[in-house]
C-alpha cells in the first residue's frame, strides 16, 4: 500500500518541482473536463496555454494582463509570509481605481505632469486606506482579516456601481453605466507608442525586486518572516506584531490600489461597473504559485495572465463558457496547495508485510 | 508458546527495531520486566526510551522484534489492545478536562456504559486502598498537579493492570508528594502490578527501582541493579563520558551593586489559565546566581516574560536593570540596557525552528551585536556571530546555515544559551536552562552560567529541577501561586525546607534562613 511518510526536513527539490507538477496535473484534469464537454482535450489545452502567445499582439496582451497580477501578488506574498491573510485585494484594487479615477474626472484639464502623479498617489492611498481599515479592525477588535477584507471587497464593488451609475455617470454616455473617458493627460505614460504597454509593466518587476530585497535582506523583512513562522519568537525578539500587521496591510493594500489605478489609466481609460475580472482573487493564486517569494511571483503572474487570454481564446474559438478561466485557475490553486504535501512528506510503497509482525 | 505459567517474566521484548526517516530510534533493543518488579528505563533524551514505550503501549508499530507478554507472543495493535492485555500508562502530560469533575474525567476514559456501573465506589475504594486520596466530585481545575496525577493513576488502576508505565512522574511533584507516590508504587508492585519507570532522576531510580535498563542512541548499553551503582556511575553509563562536578565559586561581595531589582512586581497573566504575579520583590548583585525553585505552573513563565519584557509591567520602576527603570520597555530596549533572556520553550519561542542558526543568532543578537546596517541585515557579521557560538559552545551541527530544527534538543539549547552569554549581558534570566537536555550539554550550560556570573553578571535561574538549583545558585527563592518567597542562602537551605515552600507552605520560623532578604 502507498504510505505517506514525514521527511523530517523540507525538500529543496520539491520546493521548485511541486508547482511544476501542479501545473501538469492541472493540464491533465482540465483536459478531462474539456473532453467531458465534448471538446478534444489536447486542442483545448493548446488553445488555452499556447495559442494566445502565437497571436501578433500576444506578448503585449500578456504583459499588460500580468502587470496588475504581479503587483498584487507581490504585496500578498509579503502579507502571507507574515501570517496576515488579506484576501480582499480585489476591493483594494477597485478603491485605488475609484480614488485615482475621481481625480481624473474632477480635473480633466490639469497638465499631465501634475495630474497623473496625483492620481498615482490617490490610487495608492485609496488601496492603503482600504487595507488599513482591515488592519485596524484586526488590531482593535480582533476581527479576522480574512472575513473583513473579503467583505470590504464587496462593499467597494457596490460603491463603484453606485458611482458609475449615479453621480459619476457620463452625461453624454447614452445612459450606459460608465464615466466619461479620462482626458489624455490622465492616462498612464506608454513605454511603446500606440500600444497598451504602459509604465506599470516596467514598475511591476521593479516592485517585485525591491520587495524581495526588503523581505529577504532587511530587518523589516526578517520581522515579517519571524512573525509568520513563530509569533512567540517574534515577541521574544521584541518585534511588535501590531505594527507589522499595519505595514503588511498597508503595503499589500497600497500595491493593489496602485495596480487598480494603472489598470484604469493604462487600458480602460474610464471607470465602468466591472474594472477587474477577479484580478484580486487571481493574485492569491499568483502569490502561492510564486511560493510567496516576490521573485517567483513574476513568472507566476505571467502564467495566470496567460489563463485569462486563454479563457478569451477558448470562448471565441471553441465556444466554451467564460467560466472556464475560473475553473482552470481553481484547479491550479487546488493542485498547488495539494502538491505542497511533498515538501515535508514523501510517498513510499510499502509491501503489505505488516502481517509478518502480527 | 502456550505455557501460560505465571512464573516467567511478565514482559520480554527482543530485537525491537524502529526506523524513522533519518533516525534509527530503536536498534535491536531488548527489555525484560519481571513480575512484581519496579523496573527503570534510563537514557538521555533521544536515546529511544519513548519509542520503546510507545511500542509497548501500541502507539507505534515496530519494524522488527518479538514481544512476549505474560508467556504469550503478541503484537500490540493499539492502546486499546494494550489496555485489554493489562498495560496501563500514565503520561508526563495529562489529558484531563479542566472544567469536569474527577469522576467525569475518569468516566470519559472508559469504553462502555457497563464499565461505568459503580464507578464512584470503585474510585473511592482504589484511591483509599493505594493512598491516592481523591474526591470524585472536585473539579479538575481546582486540583494541584499532584492530585491530577492521581486521577491518571486511578484511571489506570481501574483496569486492573499487570504493568503500569510511568513517564517522568515526579517532574511535577514536590519532594513530599514524591515520597507518597513511591509508597503507592511499592505497594502496587508488591501486589502484582509491575511498574516500568522512566526517569532522568537517578537518585530516585536508585531509591525505587530494583532493576534498570539503560539505553543510549537507540541501543541497550546495560542492565544494572541501580542500588549497586552510584548516581555518577549511572550517569556515566547513560552518556558514556566522565562527569566532573562544576567547581564552586566564592559568593559575591555584599558591597557589590544590585544589577537586577524587582520592585513589588505585580502582573496579571494574559493567559486565561495562567498565574498572576503578586508583589514580587527581589534584588540580585553582580556575580550572583539566584535560583527560583517551584512546581510547574506557579507563575514561572509569567515571571520570565515579565523579565524579558514580553509582558510589560505597569510601572517602569518595578523592573530595574543596572539601575535603569525598565518595566515599560519591550525586549529590544531591555537588551540595549544589557539584559539577555533564555525562555523555557526552545521551539518557536527562543528559536524559530524553520530558520537557520544564523537567522536565529540574529533573532535576539542583532541589537547588542549591531548586526543591522541602515536597516539591512549584515549577513557576514551574523554568520560570524553564529559560527562563534557554534565554536565556543561546541554545538554539533553542520554550520550556521543548518536549520534550527535539525539540531538535537541539547545542541539547540547550547546554541540558545551561547547566543545570550556571548552577548556579554549584565543581567541574564533563564527559564529551565537544561530542560530535556542530555547530561553533557547540561554540564556545558551550567559551566557557561557560572563563568558569566564569575565575570560580574547577575543571573536568575528559574528551574523546576531542585538538583540544578542547589548546584548553581548562591541563593534560592521559591515561586508558588505567583508569589516569590524571600531568598535564602543555598548553604542554609535543605531540600525539605525548599520543598515545603514549593508546596505552598509558609517559610519556617527559623530566623537564620531569612537572613538575606
Amino acid at each position: 500500500m502507498l504510505k505517506i511518510e514525514a521527511r523530517g526536513y523540507e525538500s529543496r527539490f520539491w520546493r521548485y518541482a511541486s508547482p511544476v507538477l501542479a501545473l501538469l496535473l492541472t493540464g491533465a484534469t482540465s483536459g478531462l473536463i474539456f473532453m467531458a464537454m465534448g471538446r478534444p482535450a489536447g486542442l483545448t489545452v493548446y488553445t488555452f496555454l499556447i495559442a494566445p502567445l502565437l497571436r501578433q499582439d500576444g506578448f503585449e496582451a500578456l504583459v499588460v494582463k500580468a502587470a496588475p497580477l504581479i503587483m498584487m501578488g507581490v504585496g500578498l506574498s509579503l502579507a502571507y509570509r507574515a501570517n496576515v491573510w488579506n484576501i480582499g485585494t480585489d476591493g483594494q484594487f477597485t478603491l485605488g481605481a475609484i480614488c485615482g479615477g475621481g481625480i481624473a474626472l474632477a480635473f480633466p484639464d490639469a497638465p499631465a505632469y501634475v495630474l497623473f502623479p496625483a492620481m498615482v498617489i490617490a490610487g495608492t492611498l485609496g488601496g492603503m486606506a482600504s487595507g488599513g481599515l482591515v488592519a485596524w479592525l484586526r488590531i482593535r477588535f480582533n476581527a479576522n482579516e480574512i472575513l473583513t477584507s473579503l467583505m470590504f471587497a464587496y462593499i467597494t464593488q457596490y460603491l463603484l456601481v453606485y458611482l458609475v451609475t449615479g453621480p459619476w455617470r457620463d452625461p453624454q454616455g447614452f445612459g450606459f453605466p460608465q464615466t466619461a473617458l479620462f482626458s489624455d493627460t490622465a492616462l498612464a505614460p506608454r513605454l511603446i507608442e500606440d500600444t497598451n504597454v504602459h509604465i506599470g509593466i516596467l514598475l511591476a518587476p521593479l516592485i517585485a525586486i525591491g520587495l524581495w530585497f526588503m523581505l529577504e535582506k532587511s530587518l523589516l523583512g526578517f520581522q515579517f518572516r519571524v512573525l509568520g513562522q513563530a509569533t512567540r519568537a517574534a515577541k521574544f525578539a521584541g518585534f511588535r506584531e501590531n505594527r507589522l500587521v499595519w505595514i503588511a496591510m498597508l503595503i499589500s493594500g497600497g500595491l493593489a490600489g496602485l495596480a487598480g489605478l494603472l489598470e484604469v489609466t493604462g487600458t480602460l481609460g474610464q471607470l465602468t461597473t466591472t474594472l477587474s475580472p477577479g484580478y484580486g482573487f487571481t493574485a492569491i493564486i499568483v502569490a502561492f504559485l510564486g511560493r510567496l517569494n516576490p521573485l517567483g511571483v513574476i513568472p507566476a503572474g505571467l502564467l495566470l495572465a496567460l489563463t485569462y487570454l486563454g479563457g478569451d481564446a477558448a470562448q471565441i474559438d471553441l465556444g466554451l463558457p467564460n467560466a472556464v478561466t475560473g475553473i482552470f485557475q481553481g484547479i491550479l490553486l487546488f493542485y498547488l496547495l495539494g502538491c505542497d504535501i511533498l515538501l515535508l512528506n514523501r510517498f513510499r510503497w510499502v509491501p503489505s508485510h505488516a502481517k509478518a509482525v502480527r | 508458546m502456550t505455557d501460560a505459567a505465571p512464573s516467567g517474566p511478565l514482559l520480554t521484548m527482543t530485537g525491537m527495531t524502529k526506523q524513522y526517516p533519518g533516525c534509527l530510534a530503536n536498534d535491536h533493543v531488548s527489555l525484560t520486566v519481571e513480575r512484581n518488579q519496579i523496573h527503570a528505563l534510563l537514557g538521555e533524551n533521544g536515546a529511544g526510551k519513548s519509542t520503546l514505550v510507545k511500542i509497548i503501549y501500541g502507539v507505534v508499530k515496530p519494524d522488527e522484534g518479538h514481544i512476549v507478554w505474560d508467556g504469550r507472543k503478541v503484537a500490540i495493535q493499539n492502546p486499546g489492545h494494550a489496555q485489554r492485555l493489562g498495560i496501563g500508562m500514565v503520561f508526563q502530560h495529562f489529558s484531563l478536562f479542566e472544567a469536569l469533575t474527577v469522576q467525569e474525567n475518569i468516566a470519559l476514559g472508559l469504553g462502555s456504559a457497563r464499565e461505568r456501573v459503580g464507578l464512584r465506589e470503585r474510585i473511592v475504594r482504589i484511591s483509599n486502598e493505594y493512598g491516592l486520596p481523591l474526591d470524585p466530585d472536585r473539579v479538575v481545575h481546582d486540583l494541584s498537579v499532584g492530585e491530577r496525577q492521581r486521577i491518571e493513576i486511578v484511571r489506570c488502576l481501574l483496569q486492573n493492570p499487570k504493568l503500569l508505565i510511568m513517564d517522568e512522574p515526579t517532574s511535577v511533584l514536590t519532594p513530599s508528594e514524591v515520597r507518597k507516590l513511591f509508597v503507592t508504587l511499592r505497594r502496587l508492585a508488591a501486589e502484582g502490578c509491575s511498574i516500568l519507570y522512566i526517569s532522568h532522576k537517578l537518585e530516585e531510580v536508585r531509591a525505587l527501582c530494583s532493576a534498570a535498563t539503560i539505553m543510549r542512541l537507540g541501543k541497550n548499553v546495560a542492565r544494572v541493579i541501580p542500588a549497586e551503582k552510584t548516581v555518577k556511575e549511572l550517569a556515566e553509563i547513560m552518556i558514556n563520558m566522565d562527569l566532573h562536578a562544576p567547581t564552586p565559586r566564592p559568593l559575591a561581595p555584599s558591597s557589590a551593586p544590585s544589577r537586577l531589582v524587582l520592585n513589588k512586581l505585580t502582573i496579571r497573566s494574559p493567559n486565561h489559565f495562567g498565574t498572576d504575579l503578586k508583589d514580587i520583590s527581589l534584588s540580585l548583585k553582580g556575580g550572583e546566581i539566584l535560583g527560583i525553585a517551584g512546581i510547574a505552573g506557579n507563575g514561572q513563565s509569567e515571571l520570565m516574560d515579565a523579565l524579558s519584557g514580553e509582558i510589560l509591567a505597569g510601572k517602569p520602576d518595578s523592573v530595574l536593570i543596572d539601575g535603569v527603570p525598565a518595566g515599560h520597555m519591550g525586549p529590544h530596549d531591555r537588551r540595549r540596557i544589557h539584559g539577555c533572556f533564555v525562555p523555557e520553550e526552545r521551539n518557536g519561542h527562543g528559536a524559530v525552528t524553520t530558520m537557520t542558526l544564523a537567522e536565529n543568532a540574529f533573532l535576539s543578537g542583532f541589537t547588542r551585536r549591531a548586526l543591522v546596517r541602515f536597516g539591512v541585515i549584515d549577513t557576514k557579521k551574523t554568520a560570524a556571530f553564529a559560527e562563534n557560538i557554534i565554536k565556543v559552545f561546541d554545538v554539533r551541527t553542520t554550520g550556521p546555515k543548518a536549520q534550527a530544527r535539525s539540531l538535537s534538543g541539547g545542541n539547540l539549547q547550547k546554541f540558545l544559551v551561547g547566543r545570550e552569554v556571548l552577548q556579554e549581558p549584565a543581567v541574564l534570566a533563564i527559564n529551565q536552562p537544561t530542560w530535556g537536555v542530555d547530561a553533557g550539554a547540561a554540564l556545558a550550560i551550567h559551566e557557561a552560567i557560572m563563568a558569566l556570573a564569575a565575570g560580574g553578571a547577575a543571573v536568575m535561574i528559574i528551574s523546576q529541577d531542585l538538583d540544578e538549583i542547589f548546584v548553581l545558585a548562591d541563593r534560592i527563592a521559591v515561586i508558588a501561586g505567583g508569589r516569590v518567597s524571600a531568598p535564602v542562602l543555598t548553604r542554609d537551605a535543605t531540600v525539605e525546607s525548599i520543598g515545603r515552600l514549593m508546596g505552598g507552605g509558609s517559610a519556617p520560623a527559623a530566623a537564620g534562613e531569612m537572613a538575606v532578604a
